[in-house]
C-alpha cells in the first residue's frame, strides 16, 4: 500500500537549536495519525515541513510520493492544512471564506456554489451563512477551518491543534467529522492535547524535545508502558525527560 | 488566472468593509490638497522695508512710493545713513532695505543707468527670497515706467532691454497652489500603493492568512497581481478625486493630455505597489512595515523638490535623487499639467518610472516566498 507520509531523519535547525531531531515515521493511507506532544515538542515544526512551508535543514521526508524539497507545489495540490492559529478571514462571511479558499484552489463556480451549500447544510450554519466569521463562536470557527480545508477534497489533511480551547461537546462534533472523511479514505494527521483524542486515532507518535519516543496504537503503548491511559503514557515519557 | 479574480473580489470585500479605512483614503486627497495649499503656503506679507535715501530727488521719491502701494510690504520708516539702517537689519526689525545712493536721479536721466542696493535679512532664506524677488519686480516695474517716458518715441528697442522671466515664480497668491496640487496629488499615491498595500499584506502575515495562501497551489504571480490590482485601481479613483478638488476648487488649469497623466498615474501606481509589496516581503509585523513606508515616504518628499527646489541641493542629493521616482512623477505633473508638456517631452522620466517600477515588482516577487 502507499503510503501517505514518509520522513527519514528529517531535521529542522533554527540556529543551534534543534526544534525536531532526526524524525522517522510513516502514514499510511486512510490513517488517523495522532502527533502528540509537549508545548515546545517541534510539533508544529515538523508539520510546517511535511506541509513545504518551511524547508528542512536535513533527513528527507515525501508526501504521497511528493519530495518536501523539489516537489512542494505537487505537495500543496494534494494536501489539506488547518494551522494552529486559526487562518480564515474574519472579516469575511462563512460563504465568502468558503468561495475565497475554494476559489484559489481552482474549483469551478458550480462546484463552489455546491461545496458551500454541502459544507454550511452540513456543519447546520445555515443562520450565519451570510455574518461574519468574527462573530462565530470558536468551535463553529474551527470546524468551518476543517471543512474549508478540505475543501478540495485533499488526499492528507494536516490538523494543528483543531480542537484548542474548544468545549467537550464540539471536540465529539469535531471528532466525528474527522472520521467522516477518514471513512472517504483521506489521510488524518493530527495533533493534539487531549489524551481522550490520543484513544481516537489509529496510530500515535508522542515527541518529546524534537524527538518521537514512543509510536504505536494506543492499545499497543498502553501495553508496553504497562498504563492503562494514555495519559499514563505520555506522563511516563514526560517524567523521563524531566529527569535527564 | 482565475486565482487572481478570487483574490482581487476577496480584497475589494475587505476593503469596501472596512468603512473607516475606506473613508480615509478617500477623504485624504481632498483634506491634503487643501490643507497644503493653502498652509504651505509661500507667499510672503509684511515685509518691513527701511528706505536709506541719500538722493532725495522725485525719482527716488517715485520709487518708494511703489513699496507702499504693494501689500506685502511696510514701510518702517527712512533713516539718514547705511549703519543705522544695518542695524535695523540685525535687530530684525527690517526685512529689506532700500539704499538709494545720491545722484539716483540723475544717473539715471544722464547716463540712463542708476544703481540702487538692496540689503536682504537672510536668516529665513526662502524669505528672503521671495522678499528680494518682490523687490526687484517693483524696481523693474519702475525702471519700464522711466523708460517709456523718457524714451517715449523710439519704442521697440526699449521694452526689449528687460528681462524679467523670472517674476512669475514670485507671485504666490495665483501661482503658489497651481504649482503645488500637481505634486500632492501624485504624493498622495504613494499612501495608498505602498502604505495600504505593505499594511494589507503585513496584516495577513500577522494573522496567519497568509500561511494559508501558501500551503495552497497559487503561483507566485497570481498573489502579485491579485495583491496590486486592487490597491491600482483605488489610487486611480482617489487620483481622480483630487484632479477634481484640483480642478474645480483650485482651478488649476489642466492643459497637457489627460489620458498622459492617468497613463502616468498608473505606472506610478505600480511602482509605488511595487514598493509597498518589496517592503512587506521584508517585514514581519505592521510596524515594522508602517516604519519602513514612512522612512521612503519622507526621503521621497525632502528630495522631490515638492516643498524645496532641487537645484539648490548638495551634489550627493541630487545623485540619491535620481532614484527618487517622486521628484520625476513631479515633473511628470508639473510640466503635463500645468506647460501641456507630451509624451516625448517625458520620455526620460517615463523610462526612469519604468525601470523602477519593474525593478521594485521583479524584487518583490523575487523576495515573496511560499515556502521560507
Ligand atoms: N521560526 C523559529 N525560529 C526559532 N525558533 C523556533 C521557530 N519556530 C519554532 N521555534 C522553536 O521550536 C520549538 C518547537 O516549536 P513548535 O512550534 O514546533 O512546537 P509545538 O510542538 O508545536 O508546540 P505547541 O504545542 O506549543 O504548539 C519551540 O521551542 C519554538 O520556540
Ligand atoms: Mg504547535
Amino acid at each position: 500500500m502507499d503510503k501517505a507520509v514518509i520522513t527519514n531523519k528529517l531535521t529542522k535547525k533554527f540556529g543551534d537549536f534543534v526544534a525536531t531531531n532526526e524524525i522517522t515515521f510513516d502514514v499510511a493511507q486512510g490513517e488517523i495519525f495522532g502527533f502528540l506532544g509537549a508545548n515546545g515538542a517541534g510539533k508544529t515544526t515538523a508539520i510546517r515541513m511535511l506541509c513545504g512551508l518551511l524547508k528542512p535543514t536535513s533527513g528527507d521526508a515525501r508526501i504521497a510520493g511528493f519530495d518536501v524539497y523539489r516537489q512542494t507545489e505537487q505537495i500543496k495540490q494534494v494536501i489539506g492544512y488547518m494551522s494552529q492559529k486559526f487562518s480564515l478571514y474574519e472579516d469575511l462571511t462563512v460563504r465568502e471564506n468558503i468561495r475565497f479558499y475554494g476559489g484559489i484552489y481552482g474549483l469551478n463556480r458550480a462546484d463552489l456554489k455546491a461545496k458551500s451549500d454541502q459544507i454550511i447544510e452540513q456543519l447546520n450554519l445555515g443562520s450565519v451563512a451570510d455574518k461574519l466569521v468574527a462573530s462565530l463562536p470558536l468551535g463553529w470557527k474551527q470546524r468551518l477551518a476543517f471543512s474549508v480545508a478540505l475543501v478540495h477534497n485533499p488526499r492528507i489533511v494536516f490538523l494543528d491543534e483543531p480542537t484548542g480551547g474548544v468545549d467537550p461537546i464540539t471536540r465529539r462534533q469535531f471528532w466525528d467529522m474527522i472520521y467522516e472523511a477518514a471513512d472517504r479514505g483521506t489521510t488524518i494527521f493530527v495533533t493534539t492535547h487531549y489524551m481522550d483524542e490520543a484513544e481516537y486515532c489509529n496510530r500515535v507518535s508522542i515527541m518529546v524535545d524534537g524527538r518521537i519516543k514512543a509510536l504505536d496504537t494506543p492499545s499497543g503503548l498502553k501495553r508496553s508502558f504497562g498504563t492503562d491511559s494514555m495519559d499514563g503514557v505520555f506522563q511516563i515519557l514526560a517524567r523521563g525527560t524531566s529527569t535527564k | 488566472m482565475t486565482r487572481i479574480r478570487f483574490i482581487i473580489e476577496k480584497e475589494f470585500k475587505q476593503i469596501f468593509r472596512n468603512a473607516v479605512l475606506l473613508r480615509m483614503m478617500l477623504a485624504a486627497p481632498v483634506l491634503q490638497l487643501i490643507l497644503l495649499a493653502y498652509a504651505a503656503n509661500f507667499e510672503v506679507k509684511n515685509l518691513n522695508i527701511v528706505v536709506v535715501d541719500q538722493d532725495h530727488t522725485t525719482y527716488a521719491q517715485r520709487l518708494v512710493g511703489k513699496f507702499r502701494h504693494i501689500d506685502n510690504f511696510r514701510l518702517k520708516g527712512y533713516v539718514p545713513a547705511y549703519k543705522p539702517a544695518y542695524r535695523e537689519l540685525l535687530a530684525s526689525r527690517a526685512d529689506l532695505i532700500l539704499l538709494i545712493p545720491p545722484h539716483f536721479e540723475r544717473d539715471l536721466g544722464k547716463e540712463n543707468r542708476a544703481s540702487i542696493q538692496l540689503l536682504v535679512n537672510a536668516i529665513d532664506g526662502s524669505k528672503a527670497g521671495i522678499a528680494s524677488g518682490y523687490a526687484q519686480t517693483i524696481i523693474r516695474n519702475f525702471n519700464d515706467e522711466i523708460r517709456t517716458e523718457t524714451v517715449a518715441v523710439q519704442q521697440p528697442a526699449t521694452g526689449g532691454r528687460l528681462e524679467i522671466e523670472n517674476q512669475y515664480w514670485y507671485n504666490p497668491r495665483l501661482e503658489y497652489k497651481t504649482f503645488m496640487v500637481p505634486g500632492i496629488l501624485f504624493e498622495l499615491l504613494i499612501l495608498v500603493g505602498g502604505m495600504i498595500a505593505a499594511l494589507n499584506i503585513v496584516r495577513e502575515k500577522e494573522i496567519g492568512t497568509q500561511e494559508q495562501l501558501n500551503v495552497t497551489p497559487i503561483r507566485k504571480h497570481e498573489f502579485i497581481l491579485g495583491k496590486l490590482t486592487p490597491f491600482v485601481i483605488i489610487g486611480l479613483v482617489q487620483f481622480t478625486m483630487g484632479l477634481l478638488v484640483g480642478i474645480f476648487l483650485f482651478q488649476i488649469p489642466v492643459v497637457g493630455s489627460v489620458p498622459l497623466m492617468y497613463g502616468f498615474a498608473f505606472l506610478f501606481l505600480l511602482l509605488c505597489v511595487g514598493l509597498g509589496l518589496l517592503i512587506s516581503a521584508i517585514s514581519e509585523t505592521q510596524q515594522q512595515a508602517m516604519f519602513a513606508v514612512f522612512f521612503c515616504l519622507v526621503l521621497f518628499i525632502l528630495l522631490s523638490g515638492l516643498f524645496s527646489s532641487t537645484e539648490n541641493m548638495p551634489t550627493w542629493a541630487q545623485y540619491l535623487n535620481t532614484l527618487n521616482p517622486l521628484r520625476y512623477i513631479i515633473e511628470v505633473g508639473r510640466n503635463v499639467m500645468l506647460k501641456g508638456s507630451t509624451f516625448r517631452d517625458m520620455q526620460s522620466q517615463f523610462v526612469a518610472l519604468l525601470l523602477m517600477a519593474v525593478a521594485l515588482i521583479s524584487l518583490a516577487s523575487w523576495r515573496y516566498r511560499k515556502t521560507v
